[in-house]
C-alpha cells in the first residue's frame, strides 16, 4: 500500500538519512527507531506529505502521494509531536472539528464514547484546564473514530501517557493492525503492541 | 467541501468568542485611532470632513492588520494547522473559509461602527452609507490579501513587522479606491466606479487568493 522509495531529507544543511526505501502493505505495523534527531519526525513527515522530500518519492497503491493531494490525505491519520488540539475549545468540540476537517462521520454519541474510553472529563472544560497528559489523550481520541482510515502515522504515540491510556492506545493499534491496516509510529517507550514483533526501521 | 468551509468559519468564530478580548482589540485600535485625529487637530470641520474618508480608511487598513498576526500563528504553534493542512478538503476551499471567518470577526465590526465615527467628523448624513458600503466592499479584499502576507511570513522571527511591510503597500489600491469613493460622494458625484472597481477586486482577489495562500501554507510548513 505505502511505499518509500529512496527517500532522502536533508534539514539545515544536514543529511538526516538517503536511500530509505520501504514498502508496507496492509496489516502490517513499522516501528521507526532511532536517536533523538535522527529523523523519526521528519520520516513522518515525508510520508504523510507535510514534507517533502530532498529526492525520492512516497507512493500510496502505486501512484506518487504528492500527486493524490487530499485524496492521499483522506487515507491517512496523521497524529503529529503537538496534540494539535485548540485549549479554548473543550475536548468534544476539539474532537468532532477534527473528524469533520478530516471528513469523517463523527456522531455526539461517538464523540462521546470515545472520550469516555480515553476518560476525559465531559462537560464545558476547555482543555487549557485540563494536563499536558490529558491533551494527548483528548488528541489520541481520534483514533477511535478513524477506524475507517487504512493509514496510520503516530508519532510518539505514548509520550506523557499513563499506564492505562497506553494499553489503550497498543490495543487501539494492534486491533487497527488486525483489520488489515497499516500503522508507522516511532516511539522511545518498548511498547507492547499485541500484534506481534512490528517492523523496524532505523534511523541514524 | 462545503461542509468541511462550514466547519472551518464555526471552528473560527468559535475560537474568537472564546477569546473575545483579541477581537476586542483590534475594534477598539480602530475606534481609538480614528477618534485621536478630531482630538489633535481642534474643533475646525472643513478640515474634519476633508479627511475623515483618508483616515478611516488608513484606521481600517492598519486594524485589519493587526489581527493577521492570529490568523495562522495558533494555529501553526498549537499543530492544528499541519491538521488543516492533512484535511480532505482541498487547502484552497480551508483557508478561504478561515479568511471569510476572520474579516467577520475583525472587518465586519469595522463596517458596522464606522458611520458611528464619522459623526465626529462632521461628515453629512448621505455620506454615512458610502463610507460602511465601501467598507463593505473593501475590507473583504484586506483579509484575503493579508492573509496571502501572513502565510507566506508564518513561523518567522519578527514576521509581525515584515507582515506589514509586504502587506501595506499590497493595499493601497483599496486604501485609493475606498476613500476616493467616499471624496467622490462628499463632491456630490455618484462613486459608482469605485464601487465597481472595488467589487472587481473583491472577486479577483476571492477568485486568486485563497490558491496563493494555500500555496504560501505549504511552503511554511515544510
Amino acid at each position: 500500500m505505502l511505499e518509500a522509495a529512496d527517500l532522502e531529507c536533508e534539514r539545515g544543511g544536514r543529511s538526516l538519512f538517503r536511500g530509505l526505501s520501504f514498502t508496507l502493505s496492509g496489516g502490517e505495523l513499522l516501528r521507526i527507531a532511532g536517536p533523538n534527531g535522527s529523523g523519526k519526525t521528519s520520516l513522518l513527515r515525508i510520508l504523510c506529505g507535510l514534507l517533502s522530500p530532498t529526492a525520492g518519492e512516497v507512493r500510496w497503491k502505486g501512484s506518487p502521494a504528492q500527486a493524490l493531494k487530499e485524496e492521499y490525505a483522506r487515507q491517512l491519520v496523521y497524529l503529529g509531536h503537538a496534540p494539535a488540539v485548540k485549549d479554548d475549545l473543550t475536548a468534544a468540540e476539539n474532537l468532532s472539528i477534527a473528524c469533520s476537517l478530516a471528513g469523517l462521520p463523527a456522531s455526539e454519541d461517538a464523540v462521546r464514547e470515545a472520550l469516555e474510553r480515553y476518560k476525559l472529563p465531559g462537560g464545558e472544560i476547555p482543555l487549557r484546564r485540563l494536563s499536558q497528559g490529558q491533551r494527548r489523550r483528548a488528541a489520541l481520541a481520534r483514533l477511535l473514530l478513524s477506524e475507517s482510515v487504512p493509514l496510520w502515522l503516530l508519532d510518539e504515540p505514548f509520550a506523557a501517557l499513563d499506564a492505562s491510556a497506553a494499553r489503550l492506545t497498543e490495543e487501539l493499534i494492534a486491533r487497527h493492525v488486525a483489520r488489515g491496516a497499516a500503522v508507522v509510529y516511532t516511539t522511545h517507550q518498548e511498547a507492547n503492541i499485541g500484534a506481534g514483533v512490528p517492523r523496524v526501521v532505523e534511523l541514524g | 467541501m462545503i461542509a468541511a468551509a462550514r466547519c472551518v468559519v464555526y471552528r473560527d468564530l468559535l475560537l474568537a468568542m472564546r477569546r473575545r478580548s483579541d477581537v476586542a482589540t483590534a475594534l477598539l485600535f480602530f475606534v481609538i485611532v480614528v477618534s485621536l485625529f478630531p482630538l489633535g487637530i481642534g474643533a475646525e470641520p472643513n478640515l474634519l470632513r476633508s479627511i475623515a474618508p483618508g483616515v478611516i480608511w488608513v484606521a481600517a487598513l492598519l486594524s485589519s492588520m493587526l489581527s493577521l498576526g492570529r490568523l495562522f500563528a495558533s494555529d501553526y504553534a498549537d499543530g492544528t494547522l499541519e491538521q488543516i493542512l492533512l484535511g480532505a478538503a482541498p487547502l484552497g476551499v480551508v483557508v478561504a473559509a478561515k479568511s471569510l471567518a476572520h474579516w467577520l470577526v475583525s472587518g465586519m465590526p469595522l463596517v458596522l461602527i464606522a458611520p458611528v465615527l464619522a459623526l465626529q467628523y462632521d461628515l453629512p448624513a448621505p455620506l454615512y452609507g458610502t463610507l460602511a458600503l465601501s467598507l463593505l466592499l473593501g475590507t473583504p479584499v484586506l483579509s484575503l490579501i493579508g492573509a496571502i502576507g501572513a502565510a507566506l511570513t508564518l513561523g518567522l522571527r519578527g514576521g509581525g513587522v515584515l507582515l506589514s511591510l509586504l502587506v501595506l503597500p499590497l493595499y493601497v489600491p483599496v486604501l485609493i479606491l475606498g476613500a476616493g469613493s467616499v471624496d467622490m460622494a462628499a463632491a456630490g458625484l455618484a462613486p459608482d466606479g469605485q464601487y465597481l472597481l472595488l467589487a472587481a477586486l473583491l472577486v479577483v482577489a476571492a477568485a486568486f487568493a485563497p490558491w496563493a495562500i494555500a500555496a504560501a501554507l505549504r511552503v511554511s510548513m515544510e
